[in-house]
């Protein structure tokens, strides 16, 4: 195990737009996160990776403010969130889609797409959004828990495209899905990286994840354990391997 | 004339109006309670004695200020409306992570203190309040006489429970809340501020029992029972409908109306009790309510 403090932390350049240090979380009275160290640069895509419940996507809710109790410090652009609601943290520039993907299903999907407010400029027009999903434009007036699971998936990441978040945190985009659907899903994230968002990637499937990402974050028992940039991944593909049991 | 099963078309026409009447109140109040269940998972027990409230105020504002019954119509909802936003700031919200049952004593207690402050103050006798000039006299329908104010109410109810349904179901602030009823959390996330969205929509659910208490109060006399023996009926029309289901609420409320009318005419001793016999065979063959969904 890496110590933290040792950890490289000059992949790419640039400011950090996220600095996470000490992170704790808690579920109920569960104790998840035990002390998650890292940071994200502008226009960086990084993943976190790790096993089943090592703690990746608590981290994320952590980061949201969407966990009951929380210590630590999360800081966006210098802002230190730790201590406010998730509707702040969301007004801040950051947005999420979670691993249920969250559709409604008393909304259409146009109102879904609709749904979370503008909260700055420079997000996505919807023109813009039915280009990259056609699908969701032809099935605009359906209801939003009848598309298929791949369908959902483009409608969760298409919504909060709109807002003017720069900040997305996807949390396992690709699970179940069919190849060609995650294929799309890999132009998407690039596609958003090319115009500047930034990403945090929630993943399993790191063959996914070493397709798009810059650098990998390895997540054991509620730590950042290690991080790998992506240039790096073949040469520590036995100690990935090690990391998440494949 | 026509007759059916040997009844006159007058009483079975006058009971269907009078089964109308008590639909549109069935309606008003159920729809309240449906949009309240529905974002705050509170079984508004309250919503009777807000209904009261509603007439009440109605009855004070013309007898201290003069105010009369069409501005009374828009004040009335909005005073006890708000009253309803200081409980649910002050207490009620501190209810939403506990079992629903706490909610509802919450809310039968505050009940109980409503009326027996009204009670206190005004006595049980009833208050008279006249029906306004422009709604007095009647039209005759040839197979009917009908009072111009009955026609007023079923019209008032119609309006306000179309006007709540589309507010709900076909606009952008009706999918915020159709969205924070299903999940409240993510819709947090986006950056909307659920918990005012929640307060205001108790605000707005007391309105509504508010103004169906200024509707009735030209019609039976205000007094401080009214609504607890009104709301007993109208949480079985929210059960039958299905809890938290808009048009179920709406669509119930009036069908029940009319049934429990056509009873009065056709087996009269069964009349008090055939909205709660539809109750429980409706929890035998579809727990979840007419229009009510498993999710």
């Amino acid at each position: 195990m890496t110590d933290a403090a040792t950890m490289p932390r000059t992949a790419t350049t640039g400011e950090a737009l996220l600095t996470v240090s000490g992170l704790e979380g808690w579920y109920g009275e569960s104790h998840v996160l035990h002390g998650i160290d890292f940071e994200v640069r502008r226009g960086e895509v990084v993943t976190l990776l790790g096993r089943n419940g090592a703690g990746k996507t608590t981290t994320i809710k952590a980061i949201m403010g969407l966990l009951g109790k929380r210590k630590g410090s999360v800081k966006l652009e210098g802002t230190e969130t730790i201590g406010l609601q998730a509707r702040h943290i969301a007004r801040l520039g950051i947005a999420i889609c979670p691993e249920e993907r969250g559709i409604f299903s008393s909304l259409s999907v146009e109102e879904n797409l609709h749904l979370p407010p503008k909260l700055s400029e420079g997000g996505l027009t919807v023109e813009r959004i039915y280009d990259l999903f056609p699908n969701l434009k032809e099935r605009r007036r359906s209801q939003g828990t009848k598309l298929s699971g791949g369908e959902q998936q483009m409608l969760a990441i298409a919504r909060i495209l709109r807002t003017g978040s720069r900040f997305l945190l996807l949390d396992e985009p690709t699970e179940g899905l069919a190849p060609v659907i995650v294929q799309q899903i890999g132009r998407t994230i690039q596609a958003l990286k090319d115009e500047g968002f930034t990403i945090i990637l929630v993943e399993q499937n790191f063959r996914f994840a070493a397709s798009v990402a810059d650098r990998h974050y390895v997540v054991e028992q509620g730590r950042v354990v290690d991080m790998i940039p992506n240039a790096d991944l073949d040469a520590n593909i036995d100690k990935l391997h090690a990391y998440l049991g494949v | 004339m026509f007759e059916l099963l040997g009844v006159p078309p007058q009483v079975l026409m006058g009971q269907l109006l009078i089964g109308l009447i008590n639909g549109s109140f069935y309606a008003v109040l159920s729809l309240g309670l449906a949009v309240i269940f529905g974002l705050l998972n509170i079984i508004n027990f309250a919503h009777g004695a807000q209904y009261m409230m509603g007439a009440f105020v109605a009855w004070m504002l013309l007898n201290y200020t003069g105010i009369g019954y069409w501005p009374a119509l828009i004040l009335a909802p909005i005073v006890v409306g708000a009253i309803g936003i200081a409980l649910e700031r002050t207490m009620i919200s501190r209810l939403y992570k506990l079992d629903h049952l706490y909610g509802l004593l919450l809310t039968f207690g505050l009940a109980l203190i409503i009326q027996g402050l009204f009670r206190n103050y005004y006595g049980v006798s009833g208050l008279p309040y006249a029906i306004p000039p422009a709604l007095q006299g009647g039209q005759n329908l040839g197979f009917m006489f009908l009072p111009n104010y009955r026609g007023w109410v079923i019209v008032a109810s119609v309006i306000v429970c179309f006007s709540t349904w589309f507010m709900i179901e076909r606009t952008r602030l009706g999918a915020y809340l159709r969205a924070a009823t299903e999940n409240p959390e993510l819709v947090g996330a986006f950056g909307i501020n659920v918990p005012r969205m929640i307060t205001l929509t108790y605000g707005f659910g007391v309105g509504l029992a508010a103004f169906a208490g200024v509707l009735a109060a030209p019609i039976y006399s205000v007094n401080p029972n009214m609504g607890a023996d009104l709301i007993i009926v109208v949480f079985a029309v929210v059960v039958i409908g299905g809890m938290g289901s808009i048009m179920g609420a709406i669509l119930t409320g009036f069908g029940l109306g009319v049934i429990e009318g056509l009873t009065r005419v056709f087996y009269p001793e069964g009349s008090a009790v055939v909205i709660f016999v539809i109750m429980a065979i409706v929890l035998m063959i579809k727990p979840e309510g007419l229009f009510g969904n498993n999710a």
